[in-house]
């Protein structure tokens, strides 16, 4: 359109301005002061004038180390057992006031494994619990990705049949999706309750009483697992749609075209379907992903990152800590360490399914 | 032999409703169950949760949860901001964007293309990734209002508005709808001698009516539903959201009835609203895949 009717810097200006502005001003701005504050020891409020800090925010949060220890040996030189396995010294004693390592100050246990023999080596980080926040974080995206992709398609796919009513039913599978997650979260918080809450009464019901009541947010071991249950649960209708979208830019006339050669179902899904799902499936895939990195809301609701840090997540870090604890440096450390790492697996994805010519 | 072959069919029919009807019951039970339960006392509440009763309306029915949700909460205020920060950030989004997305599509002017792709890759921004120095900036920010010029807009309806009038996405979504019309129309409309303004508001925009619908559904869906931000933001009870509010529910001892018709009555609107006009919230879901 370059005609010279259309051409009006005047007019372009004035009308992109508002949007450009506003966008430059509240997205692209605190992005960059995202990099900015990660580099000094900004807070929220604060008397003192903001300091230049270099990395010392993000050796704070990653750093880790790895220290192997022998197991202790009495007089005789001979393994000290405890509980029946060697007993290994302390790392408290190591990583306080030990002249020989300065730089273990501060660190703590995060877990430790053996490679045989009897030495056992122990890795410490010095913020264990953003640790535990990055692998939840890591345990959620590569969970929900797949299981919630998978779904989606399955769900589109038995929507997608001529049958009557079928509208009905599409309605009903999407409804999740415009019900805020706060009030998904409280209400599974009653459903999973461990006393009378209505999973335990169903699981209870079905098996005759043998599966005793589980306490499914309260346990380390389930508490991640029945947020990703519920997280799934509310989102697989909004990818559903977008699957069924995907699934009906599909000629009929080559569904047509496969029940003249006698293809079977699986041929048809296989060849045809998939094939014409490809763009779909990888939009899906990085919207998927983007969306689950962003974990927060579910456990500030559902268990406040417990129990035991069981469902820490990286968001819910940078909140406590921009937020809860005011301290602005650290939580945008976070925050560029979340975008650092979403823009890789976002960019990793891409690679991965891009086309092969 | 054509009889087996019918009845095959009426069964294999059977079986795809079963498999329908069961699915759908695991999306809705919990929601049959918050309405059901808000209309309960809590000891039947809590004794109805170990069988069927839960999802019927049985026994003890009341509305007695509603009127002490609003006794324990300032539940008016919590919907009204609510209602006002979703209203206002809709319509301005709508106007803003529409805009700006006009100006990309139609309107041939210096800087198009390097901030058209500018605006497009903001969508890789996650809003966790800026919501940290968002609130150190926004508490910071001059305000001429009505007594004077003021520093910090925590606290108030403009930090929960503001920064949501202009996105990417909805941005991206008007320039998608607005390429595929006529291009022709407008240039003809110039050489008769149209101002801009005229072409937006009586050409373009009568023809974005599907689009329209898109953009403020997907923004009331964000803006109802925030969250995060809010809590962020709002520390004075006069200025919090209704998903905010549902804190107050959870001091000293829960009680559960409160809490249900807290949830049903913030949720069950959305959902009438959404029932009535499901085409077009499941068609501006479906617009978001269209093209990636």
């Amino acid at each position: 359109m370059a005609s010279k009717f259309t051409v009006s810097n005047r007019t372009g200006w004035l009308m992109a301005g508002p949007a450009v502005l506003l966008i430059a001003g509240f997205v692209i701005l605190p992005f960059f002061l995202a990099f900015y504050f990660s580099f000094t020891n900004q807070r929220l409020v604060s008397p003192n004038p903001t300091e230049w800090v270099g990395l010392a925010n993000y050796r704070q949060l990653l750093g880790v180390t790895t220290l192997t220890l022998e197991p202790v040996r009495d007089e005789a030189g001979a393994i000290v057992m405890k509980d029946g396995a060697p007993e290994y010294p302390s790392i408290r004693t190591l990583t306080r006031n030990n002249p020989d390592r300065p730089d273990l100050a501060g660190m703590r246990e995060w877990f430790s494994f053996s490679l045989g023999g009897d030495s056992r080596t122990y890795v410490l980080a010095r913020d264990v619990v953003f640790m535990k926040a990055i692998v939840n974080t890591f345990i959620f995206v590569l969970v929900v990705a797949p299981v919630q992709a998978g779904l989606a398609l399955g769900l589109a796919l038995l929507i997608n049949q001529r049958l009557k009513g079928i509208n009905v039913f599409r309605a009903i599978y999407f409804m999740p999706v415009v019900v805020s997650i706060v009030v998904v979260s409280l209400l599974w918080r009653l459903i999973y309750d461990g006393q009378s809450g209505l999973l335990n009464n169903l699981l209870g019901a079905i098996s005759f009483g043998l599966i005793p009541p589980v306490d499914w947010l309260g346990n380390p071991s389930t508490a991640l697992g029945a947020i990703i249950a519920m997280s799934i649960w509310q989102a697989v209708g909004f990818h559903m749609v977008i699957w069924l979208s995907g699934l009906q830019t599909i000629s009929p006339t080559l569904y047509e075209a496969a029940a003249i050669e006698g293809a079977s179902k699986w041929q048809v899904f296989r060849y045809i379907t998939w094939p014409g799902l490809r763009n779909t499936a990888v939009l899906i895939l990085i919207v998927i992903t983007m969306q689950a990195f962003g974990l927060f809301a579910q456990i500030d609701v559902m268990t406040n990152g417990g129990p035991l840090d069981s469902t820490q997540t990286i968001v819910f870090q940078a909140v406590e800590r921009g937020y809860g604890k005011q301290d602005i440096s650290g939580g945008s450390a976070i925050s560029v360490i979340l975008f650092v790492i979403v823009l890789s697996i976002s960019l990793i994805q891409r690679w991965l399914t891009r086309e092969k010519s | 032999m054509a009889m087996i072959s019918a009845d095959n069919r009426g069964l294999r029919l059977a079986t795809r409703y079963a498999v329908l009807v069961l699915i759908a019951l695991i999306f809705i039970f919990p929601l049959v169950f918050m309405v059901m339960s808000s209309l309960k006392p809590d000891q039947q509440l809590l004794q109805d949760s170990g069988s069927l009763r839960a999802f019927l309306p049985v026994g003890d029915i009341s509305l007695s949860n509603y009127f002490a949700a609003f006794q324990r909460a300032p539940v008016g205020t919590f919907v009204f901001n609510s209602v006002l920060v979703t209203g206002v950030t809709v319509v301005l989004s709508l106007l803003v964007c529409s805009a700006a997305a006009f100006a990309f599509v139609f309107v041939g002017w210096k800087g198009r293309d390097v901030l058209l792709s500018i605006l497009l890759a903001t969508l890789i921004l996650p809003f966790e990734t800026i919501a940290i120095p968002l609130l150190m900036m926004v508490a910071h920010l001059p305000w001429l209002g009505m007594d004077g010029l003021t520093w910090g807009w925590l606290n108030s309806y403009r930090v929960q508005i503001v920064p949501f009038i202009a996105d990417g996405l909805t941005v991206f979504l008007f320039v998608q709808y607005f390429k595929d019309l006529p291009g022709e129309l407008i240039e003809a409309a110039r050489v008769e001698g149209a101002s801009w303004f005229q072409i937006y508001r009586r050409i373009v925009m009568p023809l974005s009516g599907p689009i329209l619908a898109t953009a403020a559904i997907l923004k009331f869906l964000v803006m109802y539903n925030q969250y995060l931000w809010p809590l962020m933001v709002t520390q004075a009870e006069g200025y919090r959201p209704v998903m905010v509010g549902l804190q107050y529910f959870f001091q000293l001892n829960v009680a559960w009835g409160e809490v249900m018709a807290y949830l049903s009555l913030i949720t069950v609107p959305v959902l009438a609203f959404y029932l009535y006009l499901q085409k077009a919230f499941i068609a501006s879901i479906a617009s978001t895949g269209v093209k990636g």
